[in-house]
């Protein structure tokens, strides 16, 4: 039983960082159309900001100017690589997006995939191919409930996830803003001649996606604290796989996708060799996929939606 | 006037090669030992540490006054030539070495991917070669003219099954692994089998794998505490071994963890930080921490050369002792090249129990070395520090 508990606990870990990097790929799709390919790099643009944004808070403080707690400082890099990872999102948008706007769908495409490269080799070129280590910012405390060790870092990680997540959720439903984005998914065409500021909205849409995935490339780096170039990219791919998953335009489905896809990695690994887990985990949700073609809570594409 | 001076220099070269083999005939041979080194390529630093070793073995054996075969001392010349570390110059230096320079030997290449070709060439010429750093299978393998004094990377899975085994009694393994990667693979593959035949069938309680590039070894990692595994291997890189020791301690697994001569980067340390604390791996060589010759040699090249000497460092110079104990033993120098060629390789293959500062060496058949392995334990400072010497058998 604690065994079982104990896997359950890896995957609500593992599964946050799906679900926080699917929901950015998923308000974009839903918003936008497009499928923002370049997302996963965006989460490794958003851990390396978070790494020279804490190594800077500290450096700061081992020379006495301001010396702050380890967890303010974890708070601050959280606050800082979400605002500057935003920025970055709304840069890929305005320069790699918004001129393509009215382009073939499989250009943008072409895009994401050519801005992710520009990332990942910019990255290569100016820090070099050279491992870098997140520093650990709170403690690691161990627990053990039960026979499961849970450590503090992961019960930090998975709530704090889930509140974003949350948190989302409702900014999506109860606020204009969010409605304007409801209404976008919708059509775009028309949604202007209402007055909607779509470029502001298009904007907000890959800032917000951005904004989580820095928050995933930070807890990333406390889980995980190896970060390389290329780090993004297979989670990224997978993330994706959650986004389509959960369904078009569900916050809700994303976010559940992402658990689900860390719960069937997790799992798999333990029952089989984990040699076969992705081959088994994407089996079963090629699977899914068949039966629930449009996801777990998108609509079926009707005349109601733009395509 | 230009064709003048063209023929004047022929002139001059044919007068100076007549004068040479003239010399070359009237006094006593001298031997001559060939260095394949990459001096310039891609990893220079390779090359620099081959050379520099192989100079202090030479200056050695000038000091003594020559070499000794069969009672007469010989004057020894070294031949160094560049391979660039490209593939087709190796072969090139090689060729050079045994027809032009006339050596009787030929140290090096050090890196696989010159060192195939390179061995390729001095087999089918006949001269004795010997790499002090491949540690690919191909480089040695159906050419009895070629031999190596590191051994292969499989070679460490028994020694580190017999290591523990030594150390601290365990009976119940467990292993983790990059099953997309080759070295990891077959050293994993390997340590399994000696695992199990010195302790029974089952006795790797966990075998577990995951692919390159994977970050979450959480699943793996649970099945193997809840194995009851006494200790874990893991054949991983920098890359890895950081995480997997955060994420074992984190769920637990207090455990010791034990790995093979990937983890002999400095980066590991600087990555794992004290986590890597306390560790063992098994390695070809430690310069901290090294006694008796090996720490002779180390001080040595440190007076001379102002720098901690590598592995390719001494594994060079064991290499040249080598050549040097396989001439002494074929007993005379007999002037005719491929006479003395034969004599010297069939003298190396002959070699037991040579007492190299990286081990004690017995070639196999293949001229593969068996010899011991170096124990590291990663200090409480963070240094890689000598532990002990292990053999397999």
């Amino acid at each position: 039983m604690a065994y079982l508990l104990q896997h359950v606990v890896n995957a609500l870990q593992w599964g946050s960082f799906y679900a926080l990097i699917a929901l950015g790929y998923s308000m974009v799709y839903s918003v936008l159309m497009l499928f923002n390919f370049a997302h996963g790099d965006i989460f490794m643009v958003g851990a390396y900001i978070g790494l020279f944004v804490a190594t800077g808070l500290l450096a700061l403080g081992s020379a006495g100017a301001v010396a702050l707690p380890n967890w303010a400082v974890l708070v601050l890099t959280l606050i800082l690589a979400m605002a500057l990872t935003s920025v970055v999102g709304m840069l890929v948008e305005r320069v790699g997006y918004r001129p393509l706007r009215r382009a073939p769908r499989a250009s943008a495409a072409l895009t994401g995939l050519m801005i992710g490269i520009t990332f990942e080799t910019l990255n290569l070129a100016l820090l070099g191919a050279k491992r870098r280590s997140f520093p650990a910012l709170i403690e690691t405390t161990s627990y053990q409930v039960a026979g499961v060790s849970i450590t503090n870092t992961k019960i930090m990680i998975v709530v704090i996830s889930l509140l974003l997540m949350l948190a989302l959720d409702q900014f999506v439903r109860r606020t204009k803003w969010g409605m304007a984005m409801r209404a976008m998914a919708v059509d775009i065409f028309v949604v202007p001649l209402m007055g909607v500021p779509i470029n502001t909205m298009a904007a907000l849409t890959f800032a917000l996606g951005s904004g989580l995935a820095a928050v995933a490339g930070v807890f990333f780096g406390q889980a995980y604290p190896v970060l390389e170039p290329y780090m993004g990219m297979l989670v990224g791919w997978k993330a994706f796989v959650a986004a389509i998953l959960g369904g078009r335009g569900s916050v809700l489905g994303a976010a559940l996708a992402g658990f689900l896809l860390g719960f069937i990695e997790i799992f798999v690994a333990v029952v089989f060799p984990s040699t076969l887990r992705d081959l088994i985990a994407y089996s079963v949700i090629l699977l899914i996929l068949t039966f629930r073609p449009y996801g777990f809570f998108g609509e079926p594409y009707s005349a109601r939606l733009r395509l | 006037m230009r064709r003048v001076f063209t023929a004047l220099a022929v002139l001059a070269m044919a007068a100076a090669l007549v004068s040479s083999g003239c010399a070359g005939r009237g006094a006593p041979p001298t031997i001559k030992i060939g260095v394949n080194a990459e001096l310039t390529g891609d990893i220079p630093k390779v090359g620099e540490s081959c050379k520099r070793a192989a100079q202090m073995w030479l200056a050695d054996i000038e000091a003594a006054g020559g070499l000794e075969v069969g009672g007469k001392k010989y004057k020894v010349e070294l031949f160094i030539e560049d391979n660039e570390s490209k593939p087709e110059s190796a072969a090139a230096a090689a060729t050079k070495l045994i027809t032009q320079d006339e050596v009787l030997a030929i140290v090096g290449p050090n890196a696989s991917k010159v060192a195939i070709p390179a061995g390729e060439v001095c087999n089918n010429q006949k001269c004795p070669m010997i790499s002090p750093w491949s540690t690919n299978p191909r480089t040695t393998k159906d050419r009895p003219w070629v031999f190596r004094a590191c051994f292969l990377d499989d070679f460490q899975g028994p020694v580190v099954a017999r290591f523990v085994t030594e150390e601290f009694n365990f009976t119940k393994a467990a292993v983790l692994y990059d099953v997309a990667s080759d070295y990891p693979k077959g050293l994993a593959e390997f340590f399994k089998k000696a695992w199990e035949e010195i302790h029974g069938p089952g006795s790797v309680v966990a075998f577990e794998s995951f692919v390159t590039k994977d970050r979450d070894f959480s699943a793996q990692l649970t099945k193997i505490i809840a194995s009851g595994a006494e200790f874990l291997f893991t054949p991983q890189y920098y890359d890895e071994v950081p995480l997997i020791l955060k994420q074992a301690r984190e769920l637990g697994f207090d455990k010791p963890v034990v790995g093979s001569d990937s983890w002999g980067s400095a980066e590991l340390v600087k990555l794992a930080g004290p986590l890597s604390y306390g560790c063992f791996f098994s390695t070809h060589y430690a310069a901290a921490g090294a006694k008796g010759a090996t720490k002779e040699f180390i001080d040595r090249f440190k007076a001379k050369y102002g720098e901690v000497p590598d592995d390719v460092a001494a594994l060079t110079w064991d290499s040249m002792r080598i050549v040097e104990a396989a001439i002494k033993a074929a007993g005379k120098i007999t002037g005719d090249l491929a006479t003395d060629r034969k004599a010297v390789r069939d003298a190396m293959a002959a070699i037991k129990d040579f007492d190299g500062i990286t081990g004690r060496m017995t070639f196999t058949e293949e001229g593969d070395p068996i010899k011991a392995a170096v124990i590291v334990k990663i200090s409480n400072t963070g240094e890689f520090e000598f532990y002990k010497f292990v053999s397999p058998k």
